[in-house]
């Protein structure tokens, strides 16, 4: 019985080790693909089509959702701030809040669903239908072809959908504080101004950078090793959406904990509620 | 002289071992069919030739050079001198006919988008599909998604084509049109084939040799006269159909 435990226990790690390398092997591939042929006209063509469908189309579902997080939480916020008198300084928190953590968490979670399934069941599917097999034995590299313009696209275009996030979540947030909670106008604006630091702003761009990488690899590493049949494509974009928000979580932890302890040893501490 | 060369070739998924100790020498111009029952490992085999599979065991070569152990990227150059024709066709879905055809030439040609267009026509011609470019390959047939793949399978004029089961899915008329084609490229571009099939209509009609892969092993090795008359059990009821006592008796437990 403890036997086939132990057994049981090393063939998973053994498993979860041998997927990590696989992983990192596909990684290593995709960054060479990317330095030798990245800024080829022929890369760039193939970047254009995917901009779009990465870029483009997930600009209505990024709007709604950062929007209706701002409008939340002004709502959420208002009361214990009017508590103890401070309803002035919303607008501070919201902007805080929306441009350090929601905005790129939510902007990526967001983008995770929607271009990381995608990403996962086309190259899946083409997995499935020997399409990258095609590739191979046309002398061309499906790292090259397929996964290097969708990283990119990933790379490139989260940060600008998280900026996006950022400005509907404001724009919900100064909403619903503003003209429905009638916050004066005047102190949410400077409060916002002088609540976030271009760090704190920079903070939460930076981080969507290695988000949309994120995304972007593992989605395509899911479609690339997906199982055979329908099954293991569904499987395929399930567990690609499962393994970027975890390392979404994951990495928004670790990167706050650094920028936070980078900015103390820079600025010291500074306070929402300070002048 | 071979062109092709599997020496001491072993493949195991698993516990499961698909080759075992396979040597096959395929000679130059010439077209040789793997027969095989499903799941025997000919298209393993055939995905070794070109490098989309390595062995555990055992060296594969070809023109002269061991291929087995290049890397991906050396591999590229080596198999821009194939052709290959995959089982489920594997057009880009994307992508209309067309563009599926001109995609090795594209990516591997300096050719101006006119001389592509024209070779595109060309080649899709030669399979006798003309005027289809623009489709999607959703819009196509079965036979028609597989002679638009042939078409694509030949549009940098390879030295060697493989075919991984041709005909799998069509109907005889259908099937007949591919192995018409198969003889046609066989002696117009003077190409070496390799066909993966366990049709054996189609195996007589397009083989110069046979070979048959059961159990891991290669079996039989003669032309299509020897494999008429062979004395081989195994292979004789492959060539004509028959199933054997032991097959037969599973169908029988599952009736009880």
């Amino acid at each position: 019985m403890a036997t086939r435990y132990i057994e049981k226990i090393g063939r998973t790690t053994n498993n979860l080790l041998a997927e990590f390398g696989q992983f990192c092997d596909f990684v290593a591939h995709t960054f060479f693909w990317l330095i030798v042929s990245g800024g080829r006209r022929k890369s760039l063509r193939l970047l254009l089509p995917q901009m779009f469908e990465i870029g483009v189309k997930s600009i209505p579902v990024i709007g709604i959702t950062g929007g209706f997080i701002g409008m939340v939480m002004a709502v959420e916020t208002y009361s214990q701030f009017k508590a103890i008198g401070q309803e002035d300084r919303l607008g501070g928190v919201i902007f805080l809040s929306v441009v350090k953590q929601i905005g790129p968490v939510l902007a990526s979670v967001m983008l995770a669903g929607r271009v990381g399934g995608a990403l996962a069941a086309e190259l899946g599917t083409m997995n499935v239908t020997e399409q990258l097999d095609a590739l191979r034995v046309m002398g061309t590299d499906p790292i090259q072809f397929l996964v290097v313009p969708r990283f990119m696209a990933c790379v490139l275009l989260t940060p600008l959908l998280t900026i996006y996030s950022d400005i509907t979540g404001i724009i919900g947030g100064w909403f619903i504080g503003v003209k429905v909670l009638g916050v004066p106008s005047g102190p949410f604006w400077h409060y916002a101004r002088t609540g976030v630091e271009l760090w704190q702003i920079n903070e939460g761009i930076i981080n969507s950078v290695f988000f949309g990488g994120t995304i972007g690899l593992i989605s395509c590493y899911k479609g690339f090793y997906c199982g055979a049949g329908a099954n293991g494509v569904g499987r395929a974009c399930t567990d690609s959406f499962v393994a970027s928000f975890i390392s979404i979580i994951i990495m928004n932890f670790v990167f706050a904990k650094v920028a936070q302890n980078l900015y103390i040893a820079l600025y010291g501490i500074h306070s929402v509620f300070g002048t | 002289m071979a062109l092709i060369e599997l020496k001491h070739i072993y493949k195991r998924f698993g516990w499961l071992e698909v080759l075992s100790d396979v040597n096959l020498q395929v000679e130059q111009g010439k077209c040789l069919v793997i027969l095989g029952a499903s799941g025997s490992g000919k298209s393993v085999m055939l995905k070794h030739i070109v490098g989309l599979l390595k062995p555990d065991r055992g060296e594969v070569w070809f023109a002269g050079q061991r291929i087995d152990i290049l890397s991906e990227r050396e591999l590229m150059k080596v198999r821009e001198r194939f052709g290959f024709l995959f089982q489920q066709s594997a057009l880009f879905d994307s992508d209309n006919v067309a563009r599926n055809v001109g995609f090795p030439l594209m990516e591997h040609t300096n050719k101006k988008p006119e001389e592509i267009a024209e070779i595109v026509n060309h080649k899709l011609r030669m399979v006798g599909l003309p005027d289809i470019g623009r489709k999607m390959p959703a819009e196509l047939s079965g036979g028609q998604r597989k002679r638009v793949a042939l078409a694509r399978a030949i549009a940098l004029d390879p030295e060697v084509i493989l075919y991984d089961e041709p005909t799998t899915g069509l109907d005889p008329i259908r099937s007949d049109v591919i192995n018409e084609l198969i003889v046609k490229l066989q002696t117009q571009m003077h190409v070496t084939s390799v066909v993966v099939t366990h049709d054996m209509n189609s195996a007589f009609k397009v083989a110069d040799r046979l070979v048959m892969l059961f159990e891991g092993k290669l079996i039989f090795d003669g032309t299509p006269d020897d494999i008429r008359t062979t004395k081989n059990e195994v292979v004789s009821r492959f060539v004509h159909g028959e199933a054997s006592e032991e097959e037969l008796r599973t169908l029988e437990s599952v009736q009880d």
